[in-house]
C-alpha cells in the first residue's frame, strides 16, 4: 500500500440521499498490509446507489481503488485477464473489444470497478443464459483483516470466495482478479425491439425470447394502469457477426453532462407520463430490427455524464428486486400495482428474468424476474413505499439487490437472505472484529459504527 | 522510438508509459521494486507495447547503479534512443526544515542522481549518433515559495541542468525535453491541498507526448501553466512576500 494521505470528504452513493464524511485515499496499489486502521471500506467509482461504499463513520478509511488499475496478465488466445480491482469495465472495453473480447457479465453502465462487479456479483441482460460475474473469476486476491493476502477461488479457500462475490467488500478488499473475457466478432450489437400492451405479453415474451437471444431486458410504463399494466417495449440483442456488421468502427460518443441539479418540476408526474408515452409510441408496434453500437444497447444512460443530477437537490432512490418464478406473474403486477398507487412516477423501470441462482452466499439474482426502479425521493414517503415493496416481495420469497439498496430494514434483509447465517459464519472467521464495514452493513448486518 | 523508462510504475510516468505503449513503442522499465515494476511491464504489454516489456534495476539515489542499468535498457531494446526520467521526490518544505536526512534525500534524488543519470544516457545517446532526453522537472523551478522553496530548488537545478545539456549535445543530435507539471492529481501529490487549476495525470501525459514527438525543450503540463507561472515569475518580490506565496 501506498504512504497514504487520507483527506475528509464527502462521500455519498450514485443516488446522492445518503452521504457522510470519511477519510479518503486513493493509493496507486493496494497489495500490501493495510496501516492499522480500525475500519475500513474500499470504494470503486460510486455507482452503488445507496449506502454500499459509504463509510460508517468519520472514522473510517475509504480506500478508493482506481488508481489501482493495470492489467497484470492476459492471454489473447484464451481471453484470460487477470487484472488490480480498480480497472474499470469501461477501460477494459476500451483496451479489449478492437481485439475482439467482451466482459462476460456488464452491468447498465461502465463506469464500474472490475472490484466492484465482483463484491456486488453483478449481472446483467445476459443473466437467463450465463449467469452473474462470479461465475466468470477464476482466481481472487483479497487483502483480509488480519493483513494477510489470501488467494481464494471455486477451487481454493471457496468459502472466503463464495462470501468475497456478491460480499458488498466486507470479507476484506479484493485487490486483484482473474477472469474470462467472451469473444466476440465485433463491437456492434444486432437489436430487435417490440412493444408488448400488458404484462403479461411482456413476461411471455421475455420467456419466448431467453431461449434465442443472449441479451434480453424489458422496459415497462410505471404509470400505465388496469389492463395496460405492464405495458412497455422488449428489447433483445445479440453480438452482431462480422458478416453482419462489415469493418467500420462505431462512432465515438461524447457524453453530454446534465449541468446543474434539475428542477423539481421536471419529474412532475405530468411530465413523466408524457416522456413514458413518448418512449413507447417510438419503440411500439412490430418488431424492429437494426445493429447499435454496443455502448447504446448495453449504457444508455452512459450517454448522459452526471444524469443522476436530473433527480435534482434531493436525489432518488434506486429499487431493485427479484421474485422466484414460483410466486408467478401475479407477484410482479401487485408490486407494479403498489408502485401506480403510490403514484410514484418513475423514469426507469426495467425489467428481466433471471436464470438459476449462483452459489455466492448473498448474490442477488436467483431464477425469476427482476424489477429495477428509479424513485425520485420525496421524504418518508418514498422510504415507506421501498418498505411496502420489500413486505411484498418476502411475501414472493424473494429479495433485493444490495448495490442499489439504501433504506431496507434489517429484519426485512434477513428474511430475504436465506444463507446469511452462512456468509456471517465465514465473515467472522475472516473479520471478526468487523474492520470492514460500510455505513449499509452497520444498518443491515448490525455492525458496529 | 525505443523507450528507457525511470517512474513508470506511479503517477504521471504510468500514464506517459500507457500512452507510448498504446501506440506500439518499446519500451525498458528501470525502478527500485522489481514487483511493481513487472506488474507494470505486464500491464504495458497487454496495452500494445513492442516485444515484451523487460525491466532493470535503477535507484536514482545510487547513481553507482547507472552505468550498468542503462546498459541493461540499451540490451533489451537493442539500443535506447529515447530516455523518460519522471521518477522524484515531494516533500513540503515544513517536513524538510527539521528533517535533514529526509532533505538530503531528496535534493540527492531529484538534482544529483537525475543529473548523473541524463548525463551518462546524453553520452551514451551522442556516441550513437543521438537521441532524446525526457526529464519531469516542475513549476516549483521557477520561481521559490515559502511551502516549498526546497523541493523547488532542487528542480530549479535540474531545469537549469536540462537547459545546458540541450545547449552541450545539441550538435551531436541529443535533444532534451524539460516537463514542467504544475499541480498534478496522483500519489504523490495525494493528500495536499488541491489548488485551482490542477491536472490529471492523463491529459498531461498527453501534452507531454505532443511535446516529445514536436522536439520542444520545455513544456507546460497542464499548458495553462505557462501562463500562471509567467504571471508568478514577474511578480516582484514585495509582493510574493505580501501574499504569502
Amino acid at each position: 500500500m501506498d504512504r497514504l494521505s487520507p483527506r475528509l470528504e464527502p462521500v455519498a452513493g450514485w443516488g446522492r440521499r445518503l452521504g457522510r464524511r470519511g477519510r479518503v485515499a486513493r493509493p496507486e496499489r493496494l497489495g500490501a498490509p493495510p496501516p492499522a486502521e480500525r475500519c475500513l471500506l474500499a470504494r470503486g467509482l460510486g455507482r452503488a446507489y445507496g449506502d454500499a461504499a459509504v463509510p460508517s463513520s468519520e472514522a473510517a478509511l475509504v480506500l478508493e481503488t482506481t488508481r489501482a488499475d493495470r492489467i497484470l496478465g492476459w492471454d489473447p488466445h484464451t481471453g484470460r485477464l487477470r487484472c488490480e480491482a480498480g480497472l474499470s469495465v469501461g477501460e477494459m472495453l476500451r483496451l479489449f473489444l478492437p481485439r475482439g473480447w467482451f466482459p462476460p457479465v456488464t452491468p447498465g453502465t461502465r463506469h464500474v470497478t472490475v472490484g466492484g462487479c465482483v463484491a456486488c456479483d453483478v449481472h446483467g441482460k445476459n443473466h437467463h443464459r450465463d449467469g452473474s460475474f462470479g461465475r466468470f473469476v477464476e482466481r481472487l486476491t483479497v487483502l483480509v483483516a488480519d493483513g494477510r493476502l489470501v488467494d481464494c477461488g471455486p477451487d481454493l479457500e471457496r468459502e472466503l470466495f463464495l462470501a468475497t462475490v456478491g460480499g458488498m467488500g466486507l470479507t476484506g478488499l479484493i485487490v486483484e482478479a482473474t477472469l474470462r473475457l467472451r469473444p466476440v466478432e465485433s463491437p456492434w450489437m444486432a437489436v430487435e425491439t417490440e412493444g408488448v400492451p400488458d404484462l403479461a405479453a411482456m413476461v411471455a415474451g421475455l420467456a419466448a425470447s431467453a431461449r434465442q437471444w443472449p441479451y434480453t431486458v424489458g422496459w415497462i410504463d410505471c404509470l400505465a394502469r388496469g389492463r395496460a399494466l405492464g405495458r412497455g417495449v422488449l428489447m433483445r440483442g445479440r453480438h452482431a457477426t462480422c458478416a453482419e456488421a462489415g469493418t467500420r468502427a462505431p462512432a465515438p460518443r461524447r457524453p453530454w453532462r446534465v449541468p446543474a441539479d434539475a428542477p423539481e418540476w421536471l419529474l412532475s408526474p405530468l411530465l413523466m407520463r408524457g416522456f413514458n408515452r413518448m418512449y413507447h409510441w417510438t419503440h411500439g408496434g412490430r418488431p424492429r430490427q437494426r445493429l447499435v453500437p454496443h455502448e447504446s444497447f448495453f449504457y444508455p444512460l452512459d450517454a448522459v455524464g452526471d444524469w443522476n443530477r436530473m433527480y435534482g437537490r434531493r436525489g432518488f432512490l434506486q429499487y431493485q428486486c427479484v421474485v422466484p418464478r414460483a410466486a408467478g406473474p401475479g407477484a410482479l403486477s401487485r408490486l407494479l400495482e403498489r408502485l401506480a398507487a403510490a403514484g410514484a412516477a418513475s423514469f426507469l423501470a426495467v425489467i428481466k428474468d433471471c436464470g438459476p441462482a449462483g452459489e455466492a452466499y448473498l448474490s442477488f439474482p436467483l431464477e425469476g424476474m427482476t424489477l429495477a426502479l428509479d424513485l425520485p425521493y420525496r421524504g418518508p414517503a418514498t422510504e415507506a413505499l421501498v418498505h411496502d415493496l420489500n413486505a411484498a416481495v418476502i411475501e414472493a420469497g424473494g429479495r433485493i439487490y444490495l448495490a442499489k439498496d439504501a433504506v431496507t430494514r434489517a429484519a426485512d434483509f434477513e428474511k430475504m437472505m436465506p444463507r446469511l447465517k452462512e456468509w456471517q459464519a465465514v465473515r467472522d472467521r475472516w473479520d471478526p472484529e468487523r474492520r470492514f464495514r460500510s455505513a449499509q452493513s452497520v444498518r443491515l448486518l448490525g455492525d458496529p459504527e | 522510438m525505443r523507450v528507457a523508462f525511470v517512474g513508470a510504475t506511479r503517477g504521471m510516468g504510468r500514464a506517459l508509459s500507457r500512452l507510448m505503449a498504446e501506440r506500439g513503442e518499446a519500451l525498458c522499465l528501470l525502478g527500485r521494486d522489481a514487483a511493481e515494476l513487472a506488474a507494470s511491464a505486464r500491464d504495458l504489454e497487454a496495452r500494445g507495447a513492442a516485444g515484451p516489456v523487460q525491466t532493470a534495476p535503477l535507484d536514482l539515489a545510487r547513481p553507482a547503479g547507472f552505468e550498468a542499468a542503462l546498459a541493461a535498457a540499451d540490451e533489451a531494446l537493442g539500443g535506447i534512443d529515447t530516455l523518460v526520467v519522471t521518477g522524484g521526490l515531494l516533500d513540503p518544505s515544513e517536513a524538510l526544515q527539521r528533517d535533514m536526512a529526509r532533505l538530503e534525500q531528496l535534493l540527492h534524488v531529484n538534482f544529483t542522481g537525475t543529473v548523473v543519470l541524463c548525463q551518462l544516457a546524453a553520452e551514451r545517446l551522442a556516441a550513437r549518433g543521438g537521441g532524446r532526453l525526457c526529464v519531469f522537472s516542475s513549476v516549483a523551478g521557477d520561481r521559490p515559495r515559502r511551502s516549498n522553496y526546497l523541493y523547488g530548488a532542487s528542480k530549479a537545478g535540474l531545469s537549469a541542468f536540462l537547459e545546458g545539456l540541450g545547449h552541450a549535445y545539441a550538435e551531436r543530435g541529443v535533444s532534451v525535453l524539460c516537463v514542467k507539471p504544475g499541480f498534478v492529481r496522483t500519489g504523490l501529490t495525494e493528500g495536499l491541498p488541491v489548488p485551482p487549476f490542477a491536472g490529471e495525470p492523463e491529459p498531461v501525459a498527453r501534452t507531454v507526448l505532443k511535446a516529445l514527438d514536436a522536439g520542444r525543450r520545455v513544456v507546460y503540463a497542464p499548458p495553462v501553466w505557462r501562463w500562471i507561472m509567467l504571471v508568478i515569475r514577474l511578480l516582484p518580490h514585495a509582493a510574493m512576500r505580501r501574499i504569502r506565496f
